[in-house]
């Protein structure tokens, strides 16, 4: 790990936590995470066509092995979006796919060895690089904000612009309580993607901090300490393919529901 | 310096209080929950055998719930525990 430069474990740390940025205008606002949008795109590239792919050569006979994985994939998927909403899924439900597998490889990231991409990059002079997007609390506001945008809009849809009002202004105490009902209701609606949010940024965050200190313990010098960084390593690496998946799967399931949510009628 | 090392010190010290609390009460308390989940997802299995596929996904979507808040904890306090931001304040108000 970091055996060449006599690097502190705080140093070691916090270097990892230093994104690869480009500043575009003036501003924090206006500088780009390169690699948190790098990976993200090239992740939904390779996705797209993957299933692409496999959906273009689809045959109705003896599935070939891709497509049998793509068709248990997919039929998983809409089994669970099928679960909690009763309507027509046209959208949800390949917005569930995407958002579960979508998800799902960025989490995947994360069980690369930690120093394994920065480490390639840095031969190119790519001083920072952080590999997992999901770790990033941009990357996944942008995804919950894009699903408390879908929320509005079919509630809009499914209520009309009246009813979604007498909705908010009366929903649990009753038309004369109008001004806590709305507060009521703002609260409910800002809370479901922020923590819809910090719930996987939180869980890929502390991954992959746990992750660096694992490998400072390896890297620290001493025989004990190796043996019980690769052992601890070991075990959380393991641990953490289950939240990962767990993860990727709750967040698919949230954003159904949310959605579903919003097109009840009470 | 003296004072600017001390003020350090105590900052260091209230912000690894403050962590190990943060990580510990989170450990409990999401342990408590995943406990009593785990007993009454093995009471209704028990009860009811055919019900365990959709009580076991529901389980393990309760896991990750329970787990979220116990991580976001954790990654906090870690954060804390090693790039503490408030002591960067110290830092840049003592011109280094």
């Amino acid at each position: 790990m970091s055996t060449e430069a006599p690097m502190g474990l705080s140093e070691y740390i916090t270097h990892h936590l230093g994104n690869l940025t480009v500043q575009v205008g003036p501003g924090g606002f206006w500088t780009l995470q390169v690699d948190t949008l790098a990976v993200s795109l090239i992740f939904a590239v390779i996705i797209s066509l993957w299933l692409w792919s496999f959906a273009r050569r689809a045959s109705s006979g003896v599935p070939s092995r891709g497509q049998a994985f793509v068709e248990l994939v997919v039929e998983f998927v809409d089994g669970q979006v099928k679960d909690v909403f009763h309507g027509d899924s046209r959208l949800l439900g390949p917005l569930a796919l995407t958002v579960f597998l979508w998800v799902l490889f960025m989490n995947l990231m994360d069980v690369l060895p930690i120093d394994a991409i920065p480490r390639a990059l840095s031969l190119f002079g790519v001083e920072h690089f952080r590999a997992v997007p999901t770790a990033e609390i941009t990357t996944t506001f942008a995804m919950s904000l894009t699903i408390f945008v879908l929320t509005i809009f079919y509630s809009f849809r499914a209520k009309g612009f009246g009813g979604y009002m007498k909705e908010v202004f009366t929903e649990p105490f009753g038309p004369w309580l109008a001004p806590l009902n709305l507060l009521m209701n703002l609260i409910e609606m800002v809370s479901k993607p922020v923590s819809l949010a910090m719930r996987l940024f939180g869980n890929m965050y502390a991954g992959e901090l746990v992750f660096m200190l694992l490998a400072g313990m390896i890297g620290a010098g001493s025989a004990v300490l190796f043996g019980l960084g690769v052992v601890g390593y070991l075990a959380w690496g393991i641990f953490e393919l289950l939240i990962i998946l767990i993860q990727a799967f709750i967040f698919m399931v949230l954003s159904v529901v949310y959605i579903a949510m919003a097109q009840q009628h009470h | 310096m003296e004072t600017l090392q001390q003020l350090i010190g105590n900052i260091q010290a209230f912000t690894a209080i403050g962590a190990g609390l943060m990580v510990g009460l989170g450990a409990l308390g999401a342990c408590i929950g995943m406990g009593v989940m785990g007993s009454k997802f093995l009471e209704a299995a028990g009860r009811q055998p055919e019900l365990m596929p959709v009580l076991q996904s529901r389980m393990f979507l309760l896991v990750g719930l329970i787990d979220a808040s116990f991580l976001i904890s954790l990654a906090i306090g870690l954060f804390f525990a090693f790039s503490n931001p408030l002591l960067q304040a110290v830092r840049t108000a003592a011109g280094g």
